[in-house]
């Protein structure tokens, strides 16, 4: 039996924000109110990363939060997943050449699934949660 | 005995959406002093922005805030109608501040849940995004996107409210604006709310004009500022509303002061779609090249002020392009509203200025050896004054 079978029923996602403009942000909260309302499908956000199962990843890295976003990703506990939302979060999008970018999510940690767009719909963000529930 | 404690809140804490750093210095439950410490979203727009052509630079501000997204593009477009002196189409006035407006309104029921989730009430986050949700329906009918609306270029709009949209915007209006007074009176009569945030972290009139604030922050302080009226641009001289203010400077205020705000923008959108019936033609100038020389534009956003400057030398390309954006002036009164309140309602204060960190970044460069910044403000002035005396020169003009 795969050990992430665990995961499938209820994912807890922690939300990280790494120098994005808070569009993808707002748009992973809209997923959690009520017109698309994840958590009827368990998936809850929580406040401490030590509580989650996925990391919802935003914005390209800039290089103050680099060494934050370290951290934060050691901490979280075994088994980790983490989810690019957005463009940024993707490849880096308009910011690639910026010179305070260290560029992409997939260059420091390693990225289970990406969802693009700028910014992704709720809708496209769901879609991404599910996929990886059921890749599991 | 040194009984100071420093309490830190951030950069990644669950109350933030963004990572920004606050170090609160206590004495017991007592904040007595607060240290900012931003910069974790710097992503060298204005460095970037001298890569674009004049087009693109429209795309490129539009990612300096998620929230704003229609601010900026509108304060750029006129600092590049000003540099080049075109005059926008009537229309595109029109719908300018159509866009500008819709945007204030979905902003600000998103602070406004944002709010009640910082005090814990999170029932007061789901209601009101919940009816905030008809708005973006209708941003998705009229410009393609929820969010990032692309609608603005130098000259013009890019995309037509066509005849038969606006039944379904003002459909829309309607419906919103009955949800947004359901939601004003509940928040205005609510019992536990008024508990929680009056008198809480007042900022008076005089500390608002000395820290400079704009926007909401200092028109809940009893100053009536607004660029709409101060300095009109778009359609905003050719409509009636007026300028919402309060005199108590708390947090509740503020509250008050963008829910009636919400009503002020859907009158100014009902007015601008009436124009619309009547007023056709061309949405776009059509903008041949940019001249060399300077140009400022601003924009009311939903948090205040947003101010650009763009210089060309007539090429294709900004030489410099400079940003200032509301929450960078809001965000030092955190020093005056702070300080003596408890630590329980420091979070609600430092959220009602509506801070935007990802529009205020600004980046310090430090040497690591000695610890000292590499250039200071003296350093700064005698670099601008040299190279203002080589643009002197190089124009055979004496520097005065």
């Amino acid at each position: 039996m795969n050990k992430l079978w665990a995961l499938k029923k209820s994912i807890w996602v922690y939300h990280l924000c790494s120098g994005s403009c808070n569009n993808c942000d707002i748009e992973i909260l809209d997923c959690l109110t009520p017109k698309f309302d994840l958590e009827r499908f368990g998936i809850l956000l929580v406040g401490s990363i030590r509580h989650a199962d996925a990391i919802l990843a935003t914005g390209s890295i800039s290089r103050k939060a680099l060494p934050r976003i370290k951290r934060v990703y050691e901490q979280m506990p075994q088994p980790k997943l983490v989810i690019a939302v957005g463009g940024c979060a993707c490849s880096g999008g308009i910011f690639k050449n910026a010179y305070n970018i260290v560029g992409p999510f997939d260059k420091i940690v390693p990225v289970t699934a990406y969802v693009p767009g700028c910014p992704p719909k709720p809708e496209a963000i769901i879609d991404g949660v599910v996929k990886v529930i059921n890749s599991l | 005995m040194n009984r100071k404690t420093i309490i830190p809140i951030g950069p990644y804490h669950p109350l933030q959406e963004e990572p920004e750093f606050f170090e609160l210095e206590m004495e017991g439950e007592k904040v007595i002093d607060i240290n900012v410490h931003i910069g974790y979203n710097h992503r060298s727009i204005e460095k970037i922005a001298e890569s674009k052509t004049f087009d693109q630079m429209v795309f490129l501000v539009e990612r300096i805030c998620g929230i704003c997204s229609t601010s900026h593009p509108i304060a750029n477009c006129n600092a590049v109608e000003d540099l080049a002196r075109i005059e926008i189409p009537e229309r595109a006035r029109y719908i300018r501040s159509i866009v500008g407006e819709l945007e204030r309104l979905h902003s600000h029921l998103l602070w406004a849940g944002l709010a009640g989730h910082f005090i814990g009430y999170n029932t007061l986050w789901m209601w009101i995004w919940k009816y905030r949700e008809p708005i973006l329906e209708i941003f998705e009918a009229v410009t393609g996107n929820r969010n990032h609306y692309a609608m603005m270029i130098p000259g013009g709009v890019r995309r037509d409210i066509k005849e038969e949209d606006i039944p379904f915007l003002s459909k829309g209006l309607d419906e919103a604006e009955r949800k947004i007074d359901m939601v004003t009176k509940a928040v205005l009569d609510d019992p536990v709310l008024a508990a929680r945030l009056k008198g809480v972290g007042i900022l008076s009139r005089e500390d608002a004009i000395n820290y400079c604030a704009v926007g909401p922050t200092a028109r809940a302080s009893g100053i009536p500022i607004d660029v709409r009226r101060d300095d009109p641009y778009a359609a905003y001289d050719l409509v009636d509303w007026k300028i919402i203010t309060q005199e108590e400077g708390d947090v509740f205020a503020k509250v008050v002061v963008r829910l009636l705000e919400c009503f002020e923008s859907i009158k100014i959108i009902r007015q601008c779609l009436k124009m619309l019936r009547t007023v056709k033609g061309e949405i776009a100038a059509k903008v041949k090249e940019i001249p060399p020389g300077e140009g400022i534009g601003h924009h009311e956003a939903p948090r205040g002020e947003v101010f650009h400057y763009v210089r060309s030398d007539g090429s294709n390309m900004p030489v410099r392009l400079k940003v200032r954006a509301p929450t960078y002036v809001n965000l030092p009164t955190c020093k005056a509203t702070v300080p003596g309140e408890s630590v329980a309602d420091a979070a609600i204060i430092l959220a009602a200025i509506d801070p935007c960190y990802c529009c205020t970044e600004r980046i310090v460069t430090i040497n690591k050896r000695t610890g000292q910044r590499e250039l200071n403000g003296q350093d700064l002035l005698r670099l601008s004054r040299k190279k203002t005396e080589k643009i002197c020169k190089n124009m055979g003009r004496r520097n005065v």
